[in-house]
């Protein structure tokens, strides 16, 4: 064996090892939801089942215990598309306009006070936690769905912002001053020539926009109700209710559904995916 | 609308952006003062805007429960940075080796960033699980003497969080890195080659010292992840046993939410404030600076 070889063969074992334990969990969860009691006692944490059900899946779905109510992730699940569509396409529309601005229609002291607003991507929600369950309740619309979409959509303007900025940047000046002078207005060149040039970093937004805010877990447990919980909450109710026995097999199979949403953009649309990650860190 | 006016373009596009402007400013800076206020005063169960000074932070100070919080918040900010990073890196030159099935690889690395926290929470709860996880695994597989019971381990279920963390992050690390690399002029390699300098060596004395900029806004994200990570002890051990995996986020959670303690919860809050503005604002600083 010569020498190139031999540093092929520990590359690609290397390679294949971490591939490996980057999809154990996944593998895990997939088999012990398809699992049941009985499987689950008699196999250990890689054994294939060997009579596959769905049972733990119905369960997730519908019947198992989220603290008091037995209702399944079914309401979670609806709570978080409900409140997820709207919340994406609105942060989205508004970052666009506000990127428009800041980039082709710079005032005076836009810069300073994007500064500043880029700050909130940054900050450890914590802080705003308090008050802002103060400022919905006054508001009317503590512990509801509503009150959770506008959150959500305030949190998330300052990256779409951000994002769009960046993208609209690149642009190039000429084309926003050749429709000046042929008599286009700010809303008619956004219109006709800055939105139909915008696909690519829309689909990263959206796709950005839509996995934060279904993976948000911490402003779901605290500022939503009893009936507006999203599916992260229900899933970790669900797996913290204590019962007789564990049954891992319907806490995996819920671990998934809560997974499957985003999993699936990302599978489908993973180039867009990564961008909007590298978007957010490497900036210009 | 129709043409535009020299009046027109002066207004409208500040009328388009002030109510973003004016809501997230209030949003981040009014919500944090009036956040700062709540730690000086005397709310308990309820707000309470009666003034009481520094007391919150002085009961912070000396709260037991509060300094494991911070204590667990540098072991698992170091080794979850550090583990992130070494992997993320690792994984990025070990792809940039032009492999065959390259977009494969990636995408296997990467999907824990799509997923949430607390489902990678509740699947690590169940492998680490010391009576039937991993070890029972190894068990019958003919170990039977071996042992992983670090869950549930007063001193070691932290490192538990560092694993999945690590687990979760590392790809995101190996997106960045491999994007850079990409940038990188192949001749570089190729002529350090020429000059007899092995591969390791070429990577270390020559490629990552060029990727400066990346390393450090990489370093930035993911930091900033390991202060905001809530969700994951939230879901793994929910700051157990006890409260030995608690970090400064779920000590808040607790304390403000739960434990009905507005003021102190508020004072932590406050900290971790701080903790994230030490960095975070000479980046941004510099970061804007460097623009025009």
């Amino acid at each position: 064996m010569n020498r190139l070889n031999f540093h092929r063969l520990i590359l690609w074992s290397m390679l294949l090892l971490f591939a490996a334990w980057f999809l154990v969990p996944l593998y895990v969860m997939l088999t012990t939801s398809l699992k049941d009691a009985e499987q689950l006692r008699a196999g250990n944490l890689l054994s294939l089942p060997t009579a596959p059900t769905l049972d733990a899946w119905f369960k997730a779905w519908g019947s198992a215990c989220t603290g008091v109510q037995c209702e399944g992730l079914k309401p979670f699940f609806w709570n978080s598309m409900v409140m997820v569509v709207p919340a994406v396409l609105l942060s989205t529309l508004i970052g666009s306009l506000n990127g428009y601005v800041l980039s082709k229609w710079k005032f005076r002291g836009s810069e300073t006070l994007f500064a500043f607003m880029l700050f909130g991507v940054f900050m450890p929600m914590q802080v705003v936690l308090l008050p802002m369950s103060q400022v919905l309740g006054w508001l009317g619309v503590a512990s509801s769905i509503w009150g959770l979409m506008l959150v959500h959509v305030v949190a998330g303007i300052p990256s779409t912002t951000l994002f769009f900025r960046n993208y609209y940047i690149g642009l190039p000046d000429e084309l926003i001053k050749a429709a000046q002078l042929d008599g286009a207005g700010f809303w008619m060149i956004f219109r006709r020539i800055v939105l139909p040039l915008s696909l690519p970093i829309l689909v990263v937004t959206l796709i950005w926009q839509f996995t934060n805010i279904w993976n948000d877990f911490l402003y779901g447990v605290v500022f939503s109700g009893a009936d507006s919980k999203p599916i992260t909450v229900g899933l970790n109710n669900l797996a913290n209710t204590s019962s007789a026995v564990k049954e891992y097999n319907v806490d995996m199979a819920a671990a998934l559904i809560a997974a499957l949403p985003t999993l699936f953009v990302y599978v489908v649309a993973g180039k867009y995916f990564v961008r909007g990650l590298t978007a957010g860190a490497v900036k210009g | 609308m129709s043409a535009s006016s020299p009046q027109q373009a002066a207004w409208l596009p500040k009328l388009v952006i002030a109510p973003s402007f004016v809501v997230s400013l209030l949003f981040i800076y009014g919500l944090m003062a009036w956040n700062g206020y709540l730690s000086m005063s005397a709310s308990r169960i309820l707000p309470n805007y009666e003034f009481v000074g520094l007391q919150h932070y002085a009961a912070l100070m000396e709260s037991d429960r509060f300094q494991v919080a911070m204590t667990n918040m540098a072991v698992f900010g170091v080794l979850f940075i550090g583990g992130a990073m070494a992997l993320g890196v690792l994984l990025a030159i070990l792809l940039d080796q032009k492999v065959r099935g390259e977009g494969v690889l990636r995408t296997i690395y990467l999907y824990p960033m799509a997923i949430s926290f607390i489902v990678t929470g509740t699947a690590w709860k169940w492998i680490l699980n010391p009576g039937l996880g991993l070890e029972h695994l190894m068990r019958s597989w003919g170990f039977t003497s071996f042992s992983f019971d670090w869950l549930v381990q007063q001193d070691m279920a932290i490192y538990c969080v560092v694993i999945a963390g690590v687990w979760q992050s590392a790809g995101f690390v190996m997106a960045l890195f491999l994007a850079a690399l990409r940038g990188i002029d192949d001749s570089i390699i190729k002529a350090a080659q020429v000059d007899g300098a092995s591969l390791p060596t070429i990577y270390w004395r020559i490629i990552l010292p060029s990727l400066g900029p990346v390393f450090f806004s990489t370093l930035l994200v993911v930091s900033h992840l390991a202060i905001k990570s809530f969700d994951l002890v939230m879901a793994l051990t929910a700051g157990g046993p006890g409260y030995a995996t608690d970090l400064p986020a779920t000590f808040m959670y607790a304390t403000a939410f739960t434990r009905g303690q507005i003021g102190v919860g508020a004072a932590s809050a406050t900290v971790m404030l701080a903790t994230v503005a030490a960095i975070v604002v000479p980046y941004l600083y510099s970061e804007l600076r460097g623009k025009r």
